[in-house]
């Protein structure tokens, strides 16, 4: 066995605590023929510091398209030919989404605009939408809505919001080649407010975007600093029209590789199934991350591509005895 | 049969569009395929509508 899986079972199946950078570089640079047995550990280690349910979500994009950043994976930005067009979600249609996951057993519900950050308008569409949703359907919410103010967080609260998505979407090397119109530390900036304001800090980011197998490590050791309660991982699902629109898709034993190695660095996290892997892993791959440190997933579509029905999911979980997780268990 | 590829907008008889048709399992159409024009197409976690301002609305 590799000395690094001897050090990793001690360290973090055993002692409860994450990888350091350098080490989750060892993992990450194990031989093929060591990753059945690299995903049992990350997936001991997700049974004994998460247990065996899975945190079920679907999301929704409040308002799509017209971005003015230029996220280089982003088919919503307005700075690119990307087919995709500007639209707003009206708020019947968006309790209606919100019910429509609730009924899959699902206990989280994402609210995602395409902005900077949000102004007025948004801000009113959100307290309009979170009080119709939470009068209509018992569901958390969550949001994701670019860079905040202090007060825009204070507002958040008030709402009812209860968990905040902002992806640092790499690692600080590699930022500047993929987001040039703002910077990795006005990202944390926000997340810095949201962790203070009492919600709960979701940020992952995308694996795929050219970065290297040691930015990969830096970027897991980051999250690791920041502590989030949810890592959404996703996979590049390149985008016509976009600067990384051709690039390739992550290789299957690499992102399987990757999702131990986060778990390995964040053994008590909600690790989530983002968007990409039903092109990165296809539909055998939805099991194997499953079994290999994953513990949530997004059931359903995605903001502007599809996803596996989500029954597809939840019977998954059915057979891998995977229980999904309650609302009563999210308090 | 559709005038246009509603994945690249392109004309459908014309080039090849296999991978446009394998990348429409995971995707909502972009564009018309009756005028080719981009149609503004808003995804919901179980399907999507898809509107032309000229030829109307599209479901999953």
């Amino acid at each position: 066995m590799p000395q690094i899986l001897d050090r990793a079972r001690a360290r973090v199946l055993e002692g409860g605590a994450g990888l350091d950078q350098a080490e989750i570089l060892e993992i990450l640079r194990l031989p093929d023929e060591d990753l059945p047995e690299l995903l049992q550990l990350a997936h001991d280690v997700r049974m004994k510091w998460c247990g065996p349910e899975v945190e079920v979500e679907g999301i929704v994009s409040l308002k799509t398209g017209g971005c003015p950043e230029d996220c280089h994976f982003c088919s919503q930005s307005g700075l690119f030919a990307s087919p995709v067009r500007a639209v707003w979600l009206d708020i019947p249609s968006l309790v209606k989404a919100a019910e429509q996951t609730a009924a899959t057993g699902a206990t989280e519900f994402c609210i995602v605009a395409a902005v900077r950050g949000p102004d007025q308008r948004l801000m009113d569409q959100m307290r309009e939408g979170v009080k119709a949703i939470k009068e209509a359907v018992d569901i958390q919410v969550a949001a994701s809505l670019g860079m905040l103010t202090q007060e825009q967080v204070d507002d958040l609260v008030d709402m009812g919001v209860h968990r905040y998505n902002h992806n640092l979407e790499t690692c600080e090397s590699y930022f500047p080649n993929v987001v040039t119109t703002h910077s990795w530390e006005e990202r944390w900036s926000t997340l810095k407010m949201v962790r203070e304001s009492g919600m709960e800090v979701c940020c992952g980011g995308i694996l795929g975007l050219g970065e290297t197998v040691e930015q990969r490590a830096e970027f897991a050791a980051q999250l690791a600093e920041l502590d989030p309660h949810e890592v959404p991982l996703n996979f590049l699902n390149p985008r016509p029209g976009t600067p990384l629109g051709d690039r390739p898709v992550v290789e299957g034993k690499d992102a399987l590789r990757a999702i131990a190695a986060f778990r390995l660095a964040m053994p008590r996290t909600i690790l989530r199934y983002a968007g990409g892997r039903e092109i990165t892993l296809g539909d055998l791959g939805t099991r194997e991350g499953l079994l290999g440190g994953i513990n949530a997933v997004i059931v359903g579509n995605y903001l502007t591509t599809l996803g596996r029905p989500a029954t597809a999911d939840l019977e998954l979980l059915q057979d891998l005895k995977m229980p999904v997780k309650s609302l009563s268990a999210t308090f | 049969m559709a005038t246009y590829c509603d994945r690249c907008g392109l004309a459908a008889a014309e080039g090849d569009h296999t991978a446009c048709a394998a990348a429409r399992e995971l995707e909502p159409p972009r564009f018309c395929p009756a005028c080719r024009r981009r149609m503004k197409v808003q995804v919901v976690p179980t399907g999507w509508t898809a509107t032309c301002v000229e030829h109307g609305v599209l479901t999953s």
